[in-house]
């Protein structure tokens, strides 16, 4: 009975996040000083084409009755189609996702796979030279801006260097006999068997994911190690040492389990922000994904678009602090509700 | 509290960090080159929003449309001051100059393997009207309407037809607004099978094909690939390339790396300085061609102090035509002074404007400002019209006008100047058409009220000129081209005195290009750059 109470109450609480996501992106995207009709008829239309289009549109009619109209289509799953592209939203997002999808994941797994180490090793060696890295990278993580830190890195791994391949998400030769399957391309390729393609793929991807690495490399492995020195001060460590378990046991099996329960949190937020679609790395290196698509609706007031996009958005930050939620319970069974 | 033991096995350490650099090394790719058969252009087109041709009105659709569908007549791209036949094979004009006849070419098909008859024509042009789109108004203003459109505008035979004006326009006229986008010929079986609820077809078509022109339209994903076919269909000499592939890529310095790797062929939207820097690269070499548009800065006759004929003129003085000439639009555009950009009839090269502090000074005076005044400018926030706005604000200075720059997004600012709440404006003004009637067309203000229904670029300016007006009017029915020439040339004249626009340049369009590229065109309007001519060694 409780827990049917508890996911009654988690359900209310997702509908009326999403209910305010879309009540903020609307009313602000109607206050924006951009008119969204200029969107549709172009920049030399006549004046009377325009007041046509808006009265079609529906935007001579009062805010809350243009709100009202729009949730009910998004209950009926209508996401209106967008300017930009004439294909209906959904369709758009379910293919700028893949792409963003594949970026982000391997963007965090390079985050991950070594920022954690990295941080344990800071905290371990806390003051020494490991530590002195590590806490550099992370400035450097967070002062440059990333466009600036693509371009060097395009100039020098790809021009300079030749190692990997430039903007884009895959070279023209392959770009027509590469079907999309699943829209991530590497997948698609292995999928395929086509192996030249899939190297080209991971090429191409190899550059911007590193970079995104870096970046929330540069956040978590800060994060682990403060984690972790909060928990090797701890009393267990002490007895645990007085027990004569190895160093290594100690750190890796009884600390960082302990500090992966907050840990768990900051990494599903990173990697939700990256889902989120890093709008500077994804203009940088003309990556057609989730970020670039909803700055471009958002500059050419393609609301439609906008509003799609940040249901997905909403959601997969949602389904992420859900998951972290879950996670945490498992890792710290004294979350748990009983 | 130190440690001694390894946290992490150096072994496995190095391993990962080989592994990392092996994997790095192994996919070195070889000089990526682009496909033999293919052109790959780096291109930003995120203004694309249709591929229909009766409602496309954007610079990179067009040119999409001019490579993909054909139209009665074209423009000469080696002198846009002629025409020439595309898919007619000859016109007449009727003694009363309102009747226009055309007779096709034979044997002509679509991409799709349907005929081209003039039924298509007639049908694509009525469509237009009938959909009324944005540059239906190329057509509408020849008194076609939705009521009379089929009348006027009739298939007469299987490669005939004819097309009947409400008045006798100069022919030059009615021939150049035949060679738009809006006078691109469909195909009316394959739009007609994908009606939608008596759509004509639009719903389809804007992401969807059906034309006859020497390349066909793969597909457009927006923002970011326009793929082109060959059209083996096509009734002319067939292009050279299997394929022209669009990629868009906004960055300046991309598409340089992208070019320098040959990872592209050629990169359409290269800054100054980038321009700049490619000149000395032996692989690459650069191509341009005055384009129909004009930048401009104008100002609202709303506001007191800039409806003064002395400030408009002051300001006119203020602007340091020769730097920005020499340096922020290098390459990229040549100044003018005038609304007609050259190439088209009855363009002018008198620019008598410079930079001369002291007479705008003397005139502030005379305007009772000798101390200056306050004023803002709207300006979108790309280049160079970034640096030409902070240009003119320093000169201002100097004069004691003091100018806030207001910088947004290109939308933004366009949506301030179209209410007309804007101090000064800062933008740009293209032709919609090949013949001087479209930029002439801005003058028609005759409701200068806040509602008016027409709102051309006087009105958004709150400028009233009643005798320029009369001139226009007067230049569109003129027949004799010479007379036509004349009126257009007084016209400009009289507006570089005394109108609220100070003209700054006219765009010169560049395009970077690998040097095993050949053949291409680029023509002086977006319609005309031809990509289907392209060739690659």
């Amino acid at each position: 009975m409780r827990k049917l109470q508890a996911v009654g109450r988690f359900a209310v609480v997702i509908v009326l996040t999403y209910l305010g996501l879309l009540a903020v992106t609307f009313f602000i995207g109607r206050v924006m000083p951009i008119d969204p009709v200029l969107a549709i008829v172009g920049d030399r239309a006549s004046g009377e084409l325009v007041a046509r289009v808006r009265e079609e549109m529906g935007f001579n009619k009062p805010l809350w009755e243009q709100f009202s109209i729009y949730i009910s289509k998004v209950l009926r799953g209508d996401f209106g189609t967008s300017v930009l592209s004439s294909h209906p939203v959904m369709d758009d997002i379910l293919r700028a996702f893949p792409a963003t999808f594949e970026l982000a994941t391997l963007g965090i797994i390079i985050g991950v796979g070594l920022g954690v180490p990295l941080g344990v090793w800071a905290a371990v060696r806390r003051g020494g030279v490991v530590d002195q890295i590590v806490r550099v990278v992370g400035l450097v993580g967070y002062s440059v801006p990333i466009f600036w830190l693509g371009l060097m890195g395009l100039v020098l791994f790809y021009a300079k260097l030749d190692w990997v391949a430039g903007p884009g998400r895959i070279d023209v030769v392959y770009e027509y006999t590469l079907t999309p399957v699943t829209g991530l391309l590497l997948l698609d390729a292995a999928m395929a068997g086509q192996w030249d393609a899939f190297g080209n793929v991971l090429s191409h991807l190899i550059l911007p994911a590193s970079l995104l690495g870096y970046f929330s490399l540069a956040y978590i492995s800060r994060m682990t190690r403060s984690f972790m020195l909060h928990e090797l001060g701890q009393e267990y460590i002490v007895a645990a040492r007085a027990k004569g378990l190895s160093e290594v046991r100690i750190i890796w099996r009884h600390a960082l389990r302990n500090a992966m329960v907050p840990l768990v949190t900051v990494i599903s937020l990173s990697y939700a922000g990256l889902l989120e679609g890093s709008v500077l790395t994804e203009t940088v290196f003309a990556w057609p994904g989730l970020g670039l698509y909803i700055t471009n609706s958002l500059q050419n007031a393609d609301m439609n678009a906008v509003l799609g996009g940040t249901i997905v958005v909403g959601s997969i930050f949602i389904g992420l602090n859900l998951l972290s939620d879950l996670l945490y319970k498992t890792l710290d069974p004294r979350t748990r509700t009983r | 509290m130190r440690f001694t033991t390894p946290v992490l096995s150096r072994r496995a350490l190095a391993a990962a960090l080989a592994s990392t650099l092996v994997l790095g090394y192994g996919m070195a790719p070889a000089l990526a080159a682009t496909p033999k058969d293919t052109l790959v252009v780096a291109f930003a087109f995120d203004d694309i929003i249709t591929m229909d041709p009766a409602e496309v009105f954007e610079i990179s659709a067009s040119e999409v449309m001019g490579n993909t569908y054909d139209r009665l007549v074209r423009l000469d791209v080696n002198d846009p001051s002629k025409l020439v036949n595309d898919i007619a094979k000859s016109w007449t004009v009727s003694a009363d100059g309102k009747t226009f006849s055309f007779e096709l070419k034979s044997g002509l098909k679509f991409a799709s393997g349907n005929p081209l008859t003039a039924e298509d024509v007639a049908f694509s042009l009525q469509r237009a009207v009938l959909l009324d789109k944005s540059p239906a108004f190329i057509l509408t203003q020849f008194g076609f309407s939705k009521t009379n459109v089929k009348d006027k505008i009739k298939a007469t035979g299987a490669l005939t037809l004819t097309l009947e004006t409400d008045k006798a326009y100069a022919p030059s006229f009615v021939m150049n607004c035949l060679t738009a986008d809006v006078g691109a010929v469909v195909d009316k079986k394959l739009v007609l099978a994908n009606e939608v609820a008596g759509d004509l077809g639009y719903a389809w078509l804007k992401t969807h094909y059906a034309g006859s022109g020497p390349l066909k339209l793969r597909e457009w994903r927006a923002n970011e690939v326009v793929a082109l076919e060959r059209n083996d269909s096509y009734y002319g000499k067939k292009a050279p390339l299997a394929r022209v592939l669009y990629r868009h890529i906004k960055e300046s310095s991309t598409q340089r790396l992208l070019l320098e790797k040959g990872d592209i062929d050629m990169a359409r939207n290269l800054a100054p300085q980038d321009l700049a820097a490619m000149a000395s690269n032996k692989d690459i070499k650069i191509e341009s061609a005055p384009k129909g548009t004009v930048y401009y800065i104008s100002l609202n006759q709303k506001n007191p102090n800039l409806a003064k004929p002395e400030v408009r003129e002051a300001l006119k003085w203020l602007v340091d035509y020769a730097a920005i000439g020499d340096t922020l639009i290098k390459n990229i555009g040549t100044v003018d002074q005038n609304f007609l950009p050259v190439g088209l009839l009855g363009a002018s090269t008198v620019n008598p404007y410079k930079l001369d502090v002291d007479k705008a000074k003397a005139l502030l005076v005379k305007a009772g400002l000798p101390n200056g005044f306050k004023v803002t400018i709207d300006m979108r926030t790309i280049q160079p019209v970034q640096g030409i706005t902070e240009s003119f604000q320093q000169n201002a200075k100097r004069a004691g006008i003091d100018i806030e720059i207001i910088p947004g997004d290109g939308k933004q600012v366009l949506t301030k100047y179209r209410a007309r709440t804007h101090d000064m404006y800062i933008g740009q003004w293209g032709a919609d058409y090949w013949d001087p009637h479209s930029n002439a067309t801005f003058v028609q203000n005759s409701d200068n009220s806040d509602d008016a229904k027409a709102k051309p670029l006087a009105w958004r300016n709150a400028w009233v000129a009643p005798e320029l007006e009369k001139m226009a009017d007067a230049a569109v029915v003129e027949r004799d081209t010479n007379k036509r020439k004349k009126i257009y040339e007084d016209m400009q004249a009289e507006f570089r005195k005394t109108s609220p626009f100070i003209m700054l340049y006219q765009q010169v369009e560049v395009a970077a290009v690998r040097s095993n590229v050949a053949g291409f065109k680029l023509g002086p309007t977006f319609g005309s750059d031809y990509m289907f001519t392209a060739s690659k060694r």
